[in-house]
């Protein structure tokens, strides 16, 4: 009862401080789908930022409200309809979202270009998003997997290997990334034997192993899911002494693993995306008292992408995406003042006073290229049967 | 020239797991085909049935581990295995009483039966993730391996290592032991005649005073026996998760189809057909080449025939030829 009266007083405090117009922000995530056990967190980092940025009472163009659609993360036509209603329904003047990368295509060429809406996608991460026709208005906080794929090349190289067999699970992540590994291990040299696919849930991975060791490499670059084929895989040619050491990429990354494959796994290594910057920690202690859990995948990136959209739209006062996806590059890159989580009072505040700001937030905020997270990775190996953090690049 | 590598390379990569996973799929092919001989109707549900009986031997596997049970350098879970085959079989007996007979009173269509057999399907599919989960299940205990790939090296000094885990010997002996009891059972015993003459001519079987209510129930136990076998030695070999089993069913019913639905005998030449074809088709063939041939001649190539992706194209495109060219199946089962 208290909470509501809280709240309600709030929400008339709110309505008499804001303007004739409110502003409301489309959070577009699979919500229900194969991501829906981690987008709860996601929407919880996008709330996060709109509450903070209503709580400073320093944002002037209205009060802020976030409306949920459901990308389904698989279903191209349900997510184009799920964005069509946020943007001619119920109003909203940008999107956070969407979250896998196909769905995220659909929406940007079938609403958000149409409809001239801006949108920042947290997870999105395949390479062909980077080349997308977009009229300026995508923009993503996650890294591409082309990022990633020079990662592992630099980690490799660094490691003295020369020649890897690599194996993606047989979908747009998998083939994006062995692709992009592909090319720039080549440009730094090195070799891949063979780059076999193979399907997730399926019974056998012999054939696949055989032909991987047959081509043979110091090494097995395994592109694939944790609880899927990666691990199958992974297990046959343990067994078959095809190889013993393994680079797993982000979708690799768990403790299950581990667990199902035990003492054989010490000696292999990975990245996943992460940053040991101060903003993280800030994040998470912010996620812990908002009753979230913060290191959830995506969730900073989510708390970033609603964050930046917001923050644009004070600096170009105006909640058309015609103007504010101009400033997003301006603002979430160097120089100007840092801006951690838990300060958008202050950054608006300067942003007010004419500043320029850089947006660090969770995530270590860099955008590249078209407008894409630089990424952050966090190097680990496996040792003694445990995770072990080497580094951050 | 290395002939001897060349042969271990062969063993340990095409050999040894395409004679393990075949051994699998001719055990739940033969599920199939003694159903689909007896009951006349392709059961969509074998591939469940086997998920169903794993997780009951799971189930008292942990029940055994957690007493301190064990089966020495074998896997508890054969221990296990007798009450996964008894749970199933009575739950495969139950599911006649309450859903088939209904259907086989009314002497319904094959068709009709194989979606009863659908539906039945997707409630075991249901029953299986409520009570373990849909996660991977690993139950594997007992000594890992009779040769690990690194000892065979050092033993005999050879380059190449051959590997053959435990459950892999394990597959294969049970296989054949299973198989080998089956045929006598099928041959020599008065139940296993009655149920080949209900297979042969159903009428005449009738006619010559036999009890059909006892071959449909004898059917169906060792069925569910055969499905639970199948399971256990494929989630000992690999891992258990239910959506995984589900997915069998497609290997599982090419497997019976092209050795002849109904032929007991065509189930296990099938099931092996299908294990090899899968592995030899798309095996990159270049490390074994390159031991048997002068060095100077040693390919560059992997020498693929075409990408592990085809793998499920090539037994699928066998399927096809043999339904073209035989349409009984290499064993001469029942025309579908």
């Amino acid at each position: 009862m208290k909470k509501l009266l809280l709240a309600s007083a709030a929400t008339a405090l709110m309505a008499g401080a804001a303007s004739a117009q409110d502003v409301k922000l489309g959070v577009l995530l699979g919500f229900t789908g194969p991501l829906e056990s981690i987008t709860p967190s996601m929407g919880a980092g996008a709330d996060l930022a709109i509450k903070e940025i209503n709580d400073s009472g320093k944002f002037t163009l209205g009060a802020v409200s976030a409306v949920r659609g459901d990308s389904t993360c698989i279903d191209a036509a349900a997510a184009t309809a799920a964005a069509e209603r946020l943007v001619t329904a119920d109003g909203v003047t940008a999107i956070v979202g969407g979250d896998c990368s196909g769905v995220t295509g659909a929406v940007l060429q079938n609403v958000a270009r149409p409809n001239g809406i801006g949108m920042i996608s947290p997870s999105a991460t395949s390479p062909a998003l980077s080349t997308a026709e977009d009229d300026g208005l995508f923009f993503r906080t996650a890294p591409s997997d082309a990022r990633q794929g020079e990662i592992m090349a630099d980690i490799l190289t660094e490691k003295g290997i020369k020649s890897v067999a690599l194996t993606y699970t047989n979908n747009d992540y998998g083939k994006g990334l062995a692709d992009s590994f592909g090319a720039a291990f080549a440009a730094k040299g090195g070799s891949v034997t063979i780059s076999a696919p193979h399907e997730d849930g399926k019974a056998d991975y012999s054939a696949e192993v055989a032909s991987l060791a047959s081509a043979g490499g110091e090494m097995l670059v395994v592109a694939g899911y944790v609880d899927q084929g990666g691990k199958g895989v992974i297990q046959a040619s343990l067994d078959s002494g095809a190889f013993d050491t393994f680079y797993l990429v982000d979708g690799m990354y768990g403790d299950a693993l581990i667990q199902a494959i035990g003492e054989p796994l010490n000696g292999s290594f990975g990245a996943v995306p992460g940053t040991d910057s101060e903003g993280a920690a800030k994040y998470q202690e912010m996620a812990t008292a908002a009753g979230f859990d913060g290191t959830s995948a995506f969730s900073p990136e989510s708390y970033d992408a609603a964050a930046l959209i917001l923050m644009a739209m004070a600096a170009a006062n105006s909640t058309s995406s015609a103007d504010w996806t101009t400033k997003v590059m301006d603002l979430a890159n160097a120089p100007g003042e840092p801006i951690l989580p838990g300060e958008l009072g202050k950054a608006l505040d300067l942003i007010a006073a004419g500043t320029d700001i850089d947006y660090i937030g969770a995530t270590a905020v860099e955008l590249v290229g078209s407008g894409e997270s630089a990424g952050n990775y966090r190097e680990y190996s496996i040792t003694d049967g445990a995770i072990t953090t080497v580094g951050f690049r | 020239m290395d002939i001897l590598n060349a042969l271990i390379v062969f063993l340990n990569f095409v050999f040894v797991p395409g004679l393990a996973y075949g051994a699998q799929l001719a055990l739940g092919a033969l599920g199939v085909t003694l159903i689909y001989g007896i009951l006349r109707f392709s059961n969509f549900a074998h591939g469940d049935t086997m998920a169903f009986g794993t997780m009951v031997t799971i189930l008292v596997t942990w029940w055994f581990q957690s007493m301190g049970i064990n089966f020495g350098v074998l896997p508890t879970a054969l221990l296990a295995l007798p009450f996964g085959i008894a749970v199933t079989a009575l739950f495969a007996l139950g599911t006649d009483r309450v859903i088939y007979r209904f259907y086989r009173k009314q002497k319904a269509a094959p068709v009709i039966l194989v979606m009863v057999s659908l539906g039945v399907m997707f409630v075991m599919n249901g029953i299986v993730r409520l009570i373990i989960g849909v996660d991977d299940q690993n139950f594997t205990d007992g000594e890992r391996f009779v040769i690990s790939a690194g000892d065979f090296k050092t033993a005999t000094g050879l380059a190449e290592g051959l590997a053959i885990k435990t459950t892999q010997a394990v597959t294969v002996a049970t296989a054949l032991i299973v198989m080998a009891l089956l045929f006598w059972f099928l041959q020599k015993t008065r139940t296993g005649k009655s149920m080949r003459a209900f297979s042969d001519n159903e009428d005449l079987a009738l006619l010559s005073g036999i009890n059909p209510d006892r071959v449909v129930a004898v059917t169906w136990i060792i069925a569910a026996g055969l499905a639970t076998i199948a399971g256990v030695l494929y989630g000992l070999d690999k891992s258990f998760k239910p959506f995984v089993y589900f997915q069998l069913l497609l290997p599982i019913f090419a497997a019976a189809i092209v050795g002849g639905l109904g032929s007991p005998i065509g189930a296990i030449a099938g099931g092996f057909l299908i294990a090899f074809s899968e592995v030899m088709v798309t095996y990159a063939w270049k490390k074994v080449v390159t031991y048997i041939v002068p060095e100077s001649m040693a390919p560059d190539g992997l020498l693929q025939l075409m990408s592990t992706d085809y793998k499920f194209a090539v037994s699928f495109a066998i399927l096809i030829i043999v339904l073209i060219f035989m349409p009984t199946g290499l064993f001469k089962g029942k025309s579908v």
